[in-house]
């Protein structure tokens, strides 16, 4: 077993949506902590638009379990409409957090009362400060705040390694507003 | 300096601190990554090379065969169906004697087409006198990079070297990475010389026609350096340790070997989700363990021989299958023990085919069935419906 803790994250989304990015963007997060994470893709059909999963696993020590996470701590939905269409839920934690990218709240399955699910407008938020539907550094900053597993200050470093100039400093005010967005408690 | 990077981006920054003079590489699933890495670095003027670019693989490995024959360090990288269209120029490289790395992002080949991992590519072209080295993690992967030089242009080896790391799993996988300082790499790898190379100056040929007064010999001379290779693997990899002060790749490496009752043997980035199935069992008093072969090529039978011939019941699991025979490594593996007093009772799975996802649960399930009878070629996972036989 990994000793200290074991965290498992699952991104749901479709091809070219930035999934990968995401998950190296939170590997990163975590990194900046001295912290390991593995951040890895898995695509059904290869080609753009398609479902596919990212994953990211993170641990206090190099990660060496290479499979596929089925039981995830926290799930990002990058695209809702996957969660029509799919059981995202699958192998979801009795302690999970869900956060989901959509304007707003639509009926999802029953979940126990341990699991905790959220509605983030993501997309909207990206749109607004950057001109595209890009949510993607919005949920991140969402993850920073509900799970407290990370400092958003990491995260933000991150992002300005990955990026230049505008785009990172959009993606750092996208990233601020996820943040502060789950931040106010009227959400929870 | 450690880095959060993706595999390919780690092994494009670790051949630029090799300073190839030639880098010719042609895109294919998942292995485009790296040589866009390097193409990149080279346009940026950060890297000094030469980037040809190629209209195939087979092209791809006729440059680096040129530039290497030529005196000058090359550098190509290729997956499945461009390792089987290269294959005829890789037999050609070895056979010239010539240096050169060649990274092999391992995917499974058609048809059906498969862009996901498993290691049929590569291990299809275990018979053609290249070294071959199989990585774990990505920091596996590019220390291997580093000692995959220095081991091929050793004066007393000349034979080229393919680093292998697993498709999708390593190389888009991200992770942690040490990536060397230039500095160092510099003192491990001496600039490339060749006493022989093609030069106008001094012309000579390079691959005559050899016939039955002198082919023969030359295999037995590739066979013998191979000899030499296993025992300069590990002389490389002390001097690896001296330089960088991590101790990294070499013939085989066991894990809870000792006082094991079953082991599994296998190669690549699966050894991890194995290491991890292991401290799970033995924390529920299973005596099992891990036998992770690095250097397939050459075949490190007495390490081998050395490892098992203790243990029980052994685990042959491999991502590639000889169709219609057994898995290559289960056989060389089986014929070890061959004639021997008290060997090992040794089964054979095949796994992971095409990327089918090796979880705890299935490797747990290979540790159960050793209890049970021999097998030869168990393939693992299957999900067979009544109407899907062809």
């Amino acid at each position: 077993m990994e000793k200290g803790f074991l965290k498992e994250v699952r991104i749901h989304a479709r091809a070219g949506q930035g999934a990968i990015t995401t998950a190296s963007l939170l590997g990163d997060a975590f990194f900046e902590e001295g912290k390991f994470a593995y951040a890895f893709p898995h695509f059904g059909a290869a080609r753009m638009g398609a479902p596919m999963n990212a994953f990211v696993r993170i641990s206090e020590r190099p990660v060496r379990l290479r499979s596929q996470v089925y039981n995830p701590d926290y799930l990002l939905i990058v695209d809702p409409s996957l969660v029509m269409g799919f059981d995202v839920f699958k192998g979801f934690k009795e302690e999970g957090i869900a956060l989901i990218n959509s304007e707003e709240d639509f009926p999802i399955p029953e979940m126990k009362k341990s699991q905790k699910v959220f509605f983030i407008p993501a997309n909207k938020i990206a749109q607004e400060i950057m001109g595209r539907p890009l949510g993607n550094t919005a949920l991140l900053g969402a993850f920073c705040a509900i799970t407290g597993l990370v400092k958003l200050e990491s995260l933000l470093k991150a992002i300005n390694k990955r990026f230049s100039g505008k785009i990172a400093q959009q993606n750092i005010e996208t990233a601020r507003r996820g943040f502060e967005y789950l931040k106010s408690t009227s959400r929870r | 300096m450690k880095e959060y990077l993706e595999g390919s981006q780690a092994i494009a920054k670790t051949v630029a601190l090799c300073r190839p003079g030639v880098i010719s590489a042609y895109p294919i699933t998942p292995q485009t990554h790296i040589p866009e890495n390097l193409a990149e670095m080279v346009a940026k003027g950060e890297l000094k090379a030469e980037f040809v670019n190629v209209e195939s693989e087979h092209s791809a490995a006729s440059c680096c065969l040129g530039a290497s024959a030529t005196g000058v360090r090359a550098y190509t990288s290729t997956s499945s169906q461009g390792l089987l269209y290269m294959l005829e120029v890789i037999f050609n490289i070895a056979g010239l004697r010539l240096p050169l790395v060649l990274t092999c992002a391992n995917r499974a080949v058609s048809a059906p087409i498969n862009i996901w991992n498993d290691q049929q590519d590569s291990l299809t072209a275990r018979d053609t006198g290249w070294i071959q080295f199989y990585a774990e993690t990505i920091q596996e992967a590019v220390d291997l990079h580093l000692q995959a030089y220095r081991l091929s242009e050793d004066k007393r080896i000349l034979l080229p070297v393919m680093v292998n790391l697993d498709g999708y799993i390593l190389t888009h996988g991200y992770e942690v990475v040490d990536i060397p300082e230039q500095e160092l790499v510099d003192k491990f790898l001496p600039p490339y010389q060749l006493d022989y190379k093609l030069d106008p100056e001094n012309p000579l040929t390079l691959g005559v026609l050899a016939g039955p007064d002198y082919y023969l010999e030359t295999r037995y001379a590739i066979q013998k350096t191979m000899e030499e290779v296993l025992k300069i693997i590990p002389e490389i990899g002390e001097e690896f340790f001296k330089v960088f002060g991590r101790k990294s790749g070499g013939l085989v490496e066991g894990y809870f070997l000792e006082g094991a009752e079953k082991v599994i043997v296998a190669m690549g980035s699966v050894c991890g989700t194995i290491k991890e199935t292991i401290d799970e069992l033995r924390n529920e008093k299973e005596r099992v363990g891990l036998l992770k072969i690095i250097t397939y090529r050459p075949f490190p039978q007495e390490e081998i021989y050395q490892a098992l011939k203790d243990i029980k019941e052994i685990a042959v699991l491999e991502k590639a299958v000889s169709l219609g025979g057994f898995g290559p490594l289960y056989t060389e593996i089986k014929a070890l023990f061959a004639g021997k007093k008290e060997s090992p009772k040794v089964s054979g799975f095949i796994a992971g085919l095409g990327g089918r996802d090796i979880t705890k649960g299935s490797l747990k399930t290979v540790f159960e069935k050793l209890s049970g009878r021999q097998t030869d070629c168990e393939f693992m996972d299957l999900n067979l419906s009544p109407n899907s036989q062809r």
